[in-house]
């Protein structure tokens, strides 16, 4: 396989893992007051995810890392195209990361008010944020040899805003199924109804999506020239109707897990049909961001191949560990009684 | 003021406010887990206890560190997209190695070492610590390997309208970035070492848990003592690597205007940018500029007017910066001396002036980490790559004013608003003490031995 293929290959993975790890803290995050009904309940919230949510934050430095490295000049005009967009993306990073660590950390009722409306609004404009951002990747973006003709605005257009809804609802599913596993009782069973009352509206918006994408971007060219790959979109679709399935059966764990392949499964149907660009342009395809128009030198690649296949398997070893490590539920009790926890 | 003005402004405000928070957590990492290491060794309840209550402060700080980091990735792509466009083949390699090889084992570690006291075993658990700090020195390395080769840039050719990675193994031993590296670590563990031996005077003062800081203290002080002097050592060795790789940036931070051999320097110094010469210039030690610059007495210093006027630092900035930084070194020396005496011969409550000195010092060798970045950054201008590529050319093309503007005031506002947040957070938290009652954890540590 080409250096440039392989390459597409590991930054499709980066992406499609961190939507998979940080797609629950994000929904956790969303959810935050509307599932945790009292102080005790929302800190179990938090401490659900605060072990890992810094972790797999990290897959999205190390996409963006590895978009720069690999395909630098699509990581200058991406970034640079998509300037407020991304700041905004940013601010609600820093937020939503700063609340996690600083809300239990002072008692006062004000205090922590504060931070339980910054974790759902913070949350909330990710999800939207990175759907409407990846919505106009795969719709093309207005760019031609004299830049970028868009703007924010533009970047609110109806596929983006769908794919942004799509991403809305899809890490409410998958955190709230994520919250009804790692918790007990009332908070458990009340992130289950959740979980039952979002997957209508998300599986009909996924249908819309999947039918609008056909007119509102080129993503189907490869599956007409490759039909094979239509088994991406059916097992998305499939997944998604294991997680209503699981959940009736009260098999919350499964449930997860077909969250998680349709997390993966989603961002894979888009990325199949971008290949070979990472950002199409929407004007002309000449101007078209490519794997093999914007990449690094063969050795450059070489040498990120071998860092990459050297370090990322100890890298998932010892998150699996860390995973197995805080496999069991959090308790209110468990959360009063440990002083560290946050 | 224009994009490349605006641009360069947030630049220096979001890499100056990230790097409030990672000298800290450079040298307290290091000193939690040897705390840490204590306990598990030797079983004393009072390691437990420091490592548990530095640990606390140790977070704090650490949070905002994390989340201004990404940022600063961000914004080469954001506002350097010439930049990134020109030197992602060699430049973008460090950081995706840093955020691969460090940043996941430093989150990773750092979520166990907070969750995990009642969850794996004692020595899984500080081993978990010394796994963060070695992954936070892993990424300043890495990190400063990226700029190092901003300051002298190696193992590329001009290929392809973009310099492309040639030699990733002179990357890697650029002596540039190693030495800036070794710089760098030692001037964290110097912030570490002050920051807790002033929290520890704080209550010392007041006669709080007077073993507990007295311990605290007495542990930090050689820690403080040997960072200094590796500071200062492996500075100036960094100092003949500037001299050598950057002379214009070298003659700006002793500001030195003629070329000549056996230059002296002038204790009393001000530099006069406009009339390109020294105002004052008083108290000279013979021949030590060119000692430190190549370590022989009669070396040649390359003067400011060897360079066009449109290939010099800013003289003035660069050069107070330097002889400031260099100033507080001697302070901290001393300080760290006086410690050492004092802490080790249990007099420390019998000079309470020392202790106050000590207190009120907490933040200068934080300033002492910023003002080596002002010398590094401000005194490699014009150029953003030395040599290569002027920093007027690596803004990004596609940015209008209200652009930049609007995201620079955001900035100030978010990080002014965090930077109150976390440094009220730390204030309560390092004045309440330590947590008398351990007895939460203690009995499940032991059931799990």
């Amino acid at each position: 396989m080409e250096l440039q293929v392989t390459w597409f290959v590991l930054w499709a993975v980066l992406w499609a893992v961190y939507f998979m790890l940080d797609g629950f803290v994000i929904g956790t995050g969303m959810l935050h007051g509307f599932l945790g009904r009292s102080d005790g309940e929302r800190r179990v919230l938090i401490n659900t995810i605060g072990p890992v949510w810094d972790g797999n934050e990290v897959w999205l430095i190390t996409a963006g890392g590895a978009t720069f490295a690999a395909f630098p000049t699509t990581y200058a005009l991406m970034f640079s195209y998509l300037y407020t967009a991304l700041l905004l993306l940013l601010f609600a990073l820093i937020v939503r990361g700063v609340s996690f660590e600083f809300r239990s950390k002072e008692e006062s009722v004000l205090w922590r008010r504060s931070w339980d409306y910054a974790i759902p609004v913070s949350s909330f404009l990710l999800a939207l944020l990175f759907g409407v951002a990846f919505g106009n990747i795969f719709a093309g973006l207005p760019m031609d040899a004299t830049g970028y003709h868009g703007s924010l605005l533009y970047l609110l257009n109806p596929y983006g805003l769908l794919t942004g809804v799509l991403f809305v609802l899809l890490f409410m599913v998958h955190g709230s199924l994520y919250v009804a596993i790692k918790t007990t009782g009332e908070l458990s069973e009340r992130a289950r109804v959740m979980t039952a009352r979002a997957w209508p509206a998300l599986a009909a918006v996924a249908v819309v999506f999947l039918a609008y994408t056909k007119q509102a971007t080129q993503l189907y060219n490869n599956y007409f020239k490759a039909p094979v790959l239509f088994l991406i979109p059916v097992a998305a679709v499939a997944a998604m109707i294991v997680i209503r399935i699981e959940l009736t059966r009260r098999n919350p764990h499964k449930a997860f897990v077909a969250s998680c392949v349709t997390v993966i499964m989603i961002v894979a149907t888009g990325v199949a049909g971008l290949f070979p660009n990472l950002i199409p342009s929407s004007l002309d395809p000449a101007y078209s961001l490519a794997i093999f128009n914007t990449s690094s030198s063969p050795y450059t690649l070489k040498i990120m191949t071998l860092v990459v296949v050297l370090f990322l398997p100890i890298v998932i070893a010892y998150k699996i560990w860390v995973y197995r490590v805080f496999h069991a539920p959090v308790t209110v009790e468990s959360v009063l009684e440990d002083k560290q926890s946050y | 003021m224009d994009v490349l003005t605006l641009s360069r402004l947030q630049f220096a405000i979001t890499s100056m406010f990230h790097f409030i928070f990672v000298p800290l957590t450079l040298g307290l990492s290091i000193m939690v887990a040897y705390m840490e290491t204590k306990y598990v060794r030797s079983g004393e309840e009072l390691y437990l206890k420091m490592a548990k209550f530095w640990g606390k402060l140790f977070l704090i700080n650490f949070a905002l560190g994390v989340v201004t980091g990404i940022t600063l990735e961000f914004q080469f792509g954001m506002n350097w997209a010439e930049y990134s466009r020109y030197v992602g083949d060699i430049f973008g390699a460090p950081l995706a190695i840093e955020a691969t090889v460090a940043f996941f084992m430093e989150s990773v570690f750092i979520g166990l070492w907070i969750f995990g006291w009642n969850k794996v075993s004692k020595r899984v658990h500080a081993i978990s610590i010394w796994m963060v700090a070695l992954a936070t020195n892993l990424s300043a390395l890495w990190i400063l390997l990226a700029n190092g080769w901003m300051q002298h840039p190696v193992g590329y050719v001009m290929r392809n309208g973009r310099s492309e990675m040639v030699d990733f193994f002179a990357l890697v031993t650029n002596p540039y970035g190693i030495l800036k590296f070794g710089h760098q670590i030692v001037s964290g563990y110097t912030v570490a070492a002050f920051f807790v031996m002033g929290i520890s005077a704080w209550h010392l003062l007041r006669g709080n848990q007077s073993s507990f800081f007295k311990a605290s203290f007495r542990m930090a002080a050689p820690f403080a003592l040997v960072s200094v002097l590796l500071v200062a050592a492996i500075g100036d060795f960094h100092a003949v690597e500037v001299a050598k790789t950057q002379p214009a940036k070298f003659a700006a931070m002793e500001s030195v205007w003629e070329t000549k051999r056996g230059v002296g320097l002038n204790l009393l110094l001000m530099p006069d940018e406009l009339h390109e010469c020294n105002s004052v210039e008083k108290i000279c030690i013979p021949n030590m500029v060119s000692m430190l610059a190549f370590h022989t007495p009669d070396g040649e210093i390359k003067g400011l007017k060897e360079f066009p006027k449109s290939e010099r630092p800013p003289v003035l900035s660069v050069f107070l910066s330097f002889r400031a930084m260099v100033g507080l070194g001697f302070l901290f020396l001393a300080l760290a001396v006086i410690a050492v005496l004092l802490s080790r011969r249990d007099l420390l409550e019998k000079y309470p002036l020392f202790l106050k000195v000590m207190m009120i010092v907490i933040p200068l060798p934080y300033l002492a980490n910023q003002l080596g970045w002002i010398v590094a950054e401000v005194g490699r201008q014009p150029w953003i790559v030395y040599g290569v590529l002027k920093t007027s050319e690596a803004v990004s093309k596609a940015l209008d004013n209200t652009q930049v503007l609007t995201s620079l005031l955001g900035f100030t506002l978010l990080y002014g608003t965090l930077g109150l947040v976390d440094i009220y957070l730390l204030a309560k938290h390092a004045r309440k003490g330590p947590d008398e009652d351990l007895s939460s954890i203690l009995p499940k540590e032991r059931m799990r031995r």
